[in-house]
């Protein structure tokens, strides 16, 4: 056999995507969180006008893909690439780069910062192989989950559980304007009531209190599980509230365990069918055993979205 | 007491506006914002809470809110 004429552990973790044209391969970069340097964003620019076709595409996943690089430039593009370290991201039944909002540091709505999160995740578990297909993973900062956390293998969405320092509370009656779930209302004391059941944990309140009585008692993520796309959509569930940002990878660890066992011989099946098949008290008892604290009582399997009528033949 | 209406004044026009008349006023000063419901009664308050002034109640008054705040220091 010839010497191949490029290195091909470049290929084996996946992001060299094959085109249409003879030779030609998409190349996806690795940006856990969708931030890059502008450095490293120049350097992108120069690799693509030296390689590719003249643009580059934004994936919906927070990537930059480069276009049109003929497969002999494998080499020298990720060499450049890692002048700015820049790396070449993965596709394949593997844990995917981590997508994220833009978190806490400047959006004023960010509860956690998923930025770090991402970045974490990225370092510990990219590229894992998961036996079965691929495996995402997400981080909202905050309930507006600007980035569709519950339609990921594992979706988390950052989250507050408000505490009322009465004495502190001055009756303003700001937070009770600023709940647009309703879950305070201003008593006859001109105190705010707190009805706990209708809170998804956004910190409204915290943030607009002026004298600081309303404050975090717990932080961390909410957990959805099980959401994907595609061509059968499924919306993720709630698995856990309140995970600890420290307990982030841990927590991806245990889910992607119990899925290379649980879809041994499916084949090519997803982490959210998986659990339909399996039961959702099968991967919420993994879970209990490694995070009591967290893991709620119950859920519910993974919500089917249809997106088209019935086909002729199949059942409505 | 002053009191600017930002009714009709969508955001974040509306904090942009109570940002420019908040320059002219000095220090520790009580203001009246007069805010429609909705958005603008949610994230004025807290946008001006974020620029360091201190709030100090919202008021309904016939289908609009009354937002009393003391400026901080600039």
């Amino acid at each position: 056999m010839a010497e191949p004429k490029i290195d091909l552990k470049n290929l084996k973790a996946g992001g060299f995507i094959k085109e249409r044209g003879k030779d030609l391969f998409t190349v996806r970069l690795r940006v856990p969180g969708g931030r890059m340097s502008v450095d490293r964003l120049a350097k992108i620019a120069r690799v693509a006008q030296k390689f590719g076709k003249g643009y580059v595409h934004l994936s919906v996943r927070q990537s930059i893909e480069l276009i049109n690089i003929n497969f002999a430039d494998f080499d020298a593009v990720v060499a450049e690439l890692g002048e700015e370290q820049q790396k070449v991201a993965s596709c394949g039944a593997r844990v995917r780069v981590p997508t994220a909002c833009g978190g806490c540091e400047y959006n004023p709505n960010g509860l956690v910062d998923t930025q770090k999160s991402a970045l974490e995740v990225d370092q510990k578990l990219f590229g894992t192989a998961t036996g079965h297909h691929k495996f995402k993973v997400c981080f909202a900062g905050c309930p507006f989950d600007c980035p569709k956390s519950a339609i990921n293998d594992v979706g988390f969405q950052g989250a507050v559980w408000p505490k009322l320092d009465v004495d502190g509370c001055i009756g303003c009656g700001l937070c009770a304007k600023s709940c647009t779930e309703g879950a305070l209302s201003m008593g006859a004391d001109k105190k705010p009531v707190f009805d706990a059941v209708k809170c998804i944990y956004c910190g409204d309140c915290i943030k607009v209190c002026p004298t600081g009585a309303w404050s975090a008692e717990k932080k961390g993520y909410t957990v959805r599980i099980g959401g994907k796309w595609g061509r059968r959509p499924l919306v993720g569930t709630l698995f856990a509230t309140f995970v600890p940002e420290e307990r982030v990878v841990d927590f991806i660890t245990c889910v992607l365990t119990w899925y290379q066992e649980k879809a041994e011989g499916a084949g090519r099946v997803r982490l959210g069918d998986i659990i339909i098949r399996e039961g959702w008290q099968s991967l919420l008892e993994r879970l209990r055993s490694e995070f009591p604290q967290y893991v709620v009582q119950q859920t519910i399997a993974p919500q089917v979205i249809q997106t088209q009528l019935p086909l002729p033949g199949q059942q409505a | 007491m002053q009191t600017i209406d930002l009714r009709g004044v969508t955001c974040p026009t509306n904090f942009v506006m109570a940002k420019l008349e908040l320059e002219d006023i000095e220090t520790g000063t009580t203001i009246e914002f007069l805010l429609d419901d909705g958005e603008p009664a949610k994230n004025v308050p807290r946008s001006l809470k974020d620029e360091g002034h201190k709030l100090l109640g919202l008021q309904e008054r016939d289908g609009y809110y009354v937002l009393t705040l003391e400026k901080g220091e600039d």
